[in-house]
């Protein structure tokens, strides 16, 4: 059996050639499953990210939101399921997409400068032996520069405030290059100041036709930073429009009633 | 320094130092990668796998040795594996448990098994036999351009000198990928770079220069080399290049003073007889990282970033 949510993307993928800004898929999730053990971590997923849009991923903690990005990516193994981005399977289209784990999951003792980090991002295009050329350089410098960090190329990593972190991790998706932008939790404890640059730049992505995809944590931002969601309890529970998908009833659906009402409200009423 | 110098430090010097690298390159990733243990380990199980091999094959020969030590490498695996299902341990209590184990069986082994005939006992396989590694057909620095002369080289320089330029190739030839998947995993896997096999390959890399170095320095040296060169030289720098770069110098420094300090250091202070030149190199390594712990330019962190995430 297909379930309706296939039905509705091989509908978008039948418009996916128009040039208006089109429901093409720019990472499509087809029956995934995640197994950490013995329990599922996510559980026959299905998740349809369009293309030119920023995407959010929300849900409570152990929902598997992390989980499902990184299997998606292939950065831990599935059971099951299948995943394309622009239509082709995930490993043949990687140099198209770009990959910003969680801040926490690195040593930022590392002896690396911001610019060193940077420069991984430009490995596709380096290779494993290929010169570090006045060409990349220069691109380091601007992916560190749209991120307000110009200033840091040559500060030891460790030396940064988080913020500041989270910032080099985005200037390493920045020189991918890519057309998909897959983050975990790009927000999660970050200062004000930072929160409002990345936002900025990955608006600013999707204004250049690429597609973000984001695991967030925060529900009083989901409207304003996001035009689609995915809200996920180990099962997807809704998935659409924010406008139509982030509703009391998907809300409660997938939090399970730990969300107090007169919160939930207020969410809502940020949508209208 | 003559005739002399060339034919009973230079080749001891050389061994030492190139042991010293070989160990020191893969030590670096090893400790960044929080791995450390793996290196002692390595150094730890080597001596069972060589005893097995040498009383299988009956030589001392490298590829027996080297298949020897793979093989208790890959015992040592599923023992650990074993240890921490069964017992509910925690994995460096395992790896702790196995390594010793394996280690004191080795000696055990090698006491009980006749090895007369050849360098293998247990003050072998702990501090090596760097001082018998005479050059006695040499006449000076010209018997370096003799062929001759050099094929009368310790057959552990030419095997040693291998084993580090085999090292040093693997470590300049995966430079990218050793560096991205040592900060970053999940990054590394997001490429699609194959980071099981970049780690395995690491492991294998430490094992190989373990085993060369095994014979010639013994298995104190290596665990010293491991750890202590590298340690020493992340205090020194905030960049990867320049650490590797510290941790050869300071690998080549402790072999040479270590040497140097092991036969003459006891005359100096009118003692007769020369010490372990091993025991002393190692003693050198931990100096330099108790130097550099205390004046390393950067020896303190700050705002290093915690978090559970």
């Amino acid at each position: 059996m297909t379930p309706p949510a296939s039905l509705k993307l091989a509908s978008h993928e039948g418009r996916a050639a128009e040039a208006a800004p089109g429901p093409e898929a720019a990472l499509a999730i087809r029956g995934l499953t995640v197994s950490y053990g013995q329990t599922p971590a996510v559980f026959s997923a299905d998740a349809t990210f369009p293309a030119r849009t920023m995407s959010a991923i929300v849900g409570p903690n152990g929902a598997g939101k992390s989980t499902l990005l990184k299997a998606a990516l292939g950065v831990i193994p599935r059971v099951s399921g299948e995943v394309t981005a622009f239509g082709r399977p995930v490993a043949e289209a990687r140099e198209r997409i770009a990959y910003v784990p969680q801040r926490a999951s690195v040593d930022w003792d590392f002896p690396a400068t911001a610019g060193d980090v940077v420069l991984m991002g430009l490995y596709r295009r380096m290779g494993l032996l290929g010169r570090v050329t006045g060409a990349h350089r220069r691109t380091v410098r601007a992916c560190l520069g749209r991120v307000g960090m110009a200033d840091f190329e040559g500060r030891q990593i460790g030396e940064l405030s988080g913020g500041q972190q989270q910032r080099v991790f985005l200037a390493r998706a920045l020189a991918q290059g890519a057309d998909l932008y897959l983050l975990d939790e790009p927000f999660a404890g970050v200062d004000a100041a930072t929160e409002r640059a990345i936002i900025d730049v990955l608006k600013a992505l999707r204004d250049e036709g690429r597609a973000v995809v984001a695991v967030h944590h925060d529900l009083s931002t989901v409207t304003r930073y996001f035009e689609h969601v995915l809200m996920l309890n180990v099962r997807p529970v809704a998935e659409g429009p924010v406008e139509t998908a982030f509703t009391a009833e998907a809300l409660d659906a997938t939090y399970g009633g730990r969300l107090a009402a007169t919160h939930m409200d207020s969410l809502i009423l940020a949508t209208a | 320094m003559g005739a002399e110098f060339v034919q009973f430090s230079l080749p001891p010097i050389l061994i030492g130092t190139l042991a010293a690298i070989a160990c020191a390159l893969p030590g670096n990733f090893l400790i960044l990668r929080r791995q450390a243990l793996i290196g002692d380990a390595i150094s730890h199980v080597v001596l069972p796998g060589i005893v097995v091999a040498f009383l299988v094959t009956g030589t001392v020969a490298a590829l027996p040795m080297l298949v020897g030590a793979g093989g208790a490498a890959l015992v040592a695996v599923v023992l650990i594996e074993v240890i921490r299902r069964l017992g509910r341990i925690e994995p460096g209590a395992a790896m702790g448990v196995t390594f010793t184990t394996l280690f004191a069986a080795g000696v055990l082994l090698l006491e009980r098994s006749d090895t007369s005939s050849v360098h293998l006992d247990v003050e072998h396989a702990l501090m090596g036999n760097l001082e018998s590694l005479v050059w006695l057909d040499a006449t000076g620095w010209a018997s370096l351009a003799d062929p001759a002369a050099l094929a009368g080289l310790p057959p552990e320089l030419p095997r040693i000198a291998a084993a580090c330029a085999v090292v040093v190739a693997l470590t300049a030839l995966f430079w990218r990928w050793l560096r991205i998947s040592t900060f970053d995993e999940g990054f590394a896997r997001g490429l699609g770079l194959p980071v099981g096999a970049i780690g395995l390959g690491l492991v294998a890399t430490a094992a190989l220069a373990a085993v060369a170095a095994f014979d010639a320095v013994g298995s104190i040296i290596v665990i010293a080399m491991f750890i202590c060169p590298p340690a020493a030289a992340r205090l020194m720098t905030d960049r990867l290049e320049v650490q590797v770069a510290w941790s050869v110098a300071f690998a080549t420094l402790s072999a040479v003073a270590g040497y140097v300090l092991a036969g003459y250091g006891p005359l100096w202070l009118g003692h007769p007889h020369a010490v372990s030149a091993a025991g002393m190199i190692a003693v050198v390594s931990g100096a330099i990282l108790a130097l550099a712990c205390l004046f390393g330019p950067r020896r303190t962190r700050s705002g290093a970033a915690t978090g559970s995430g």
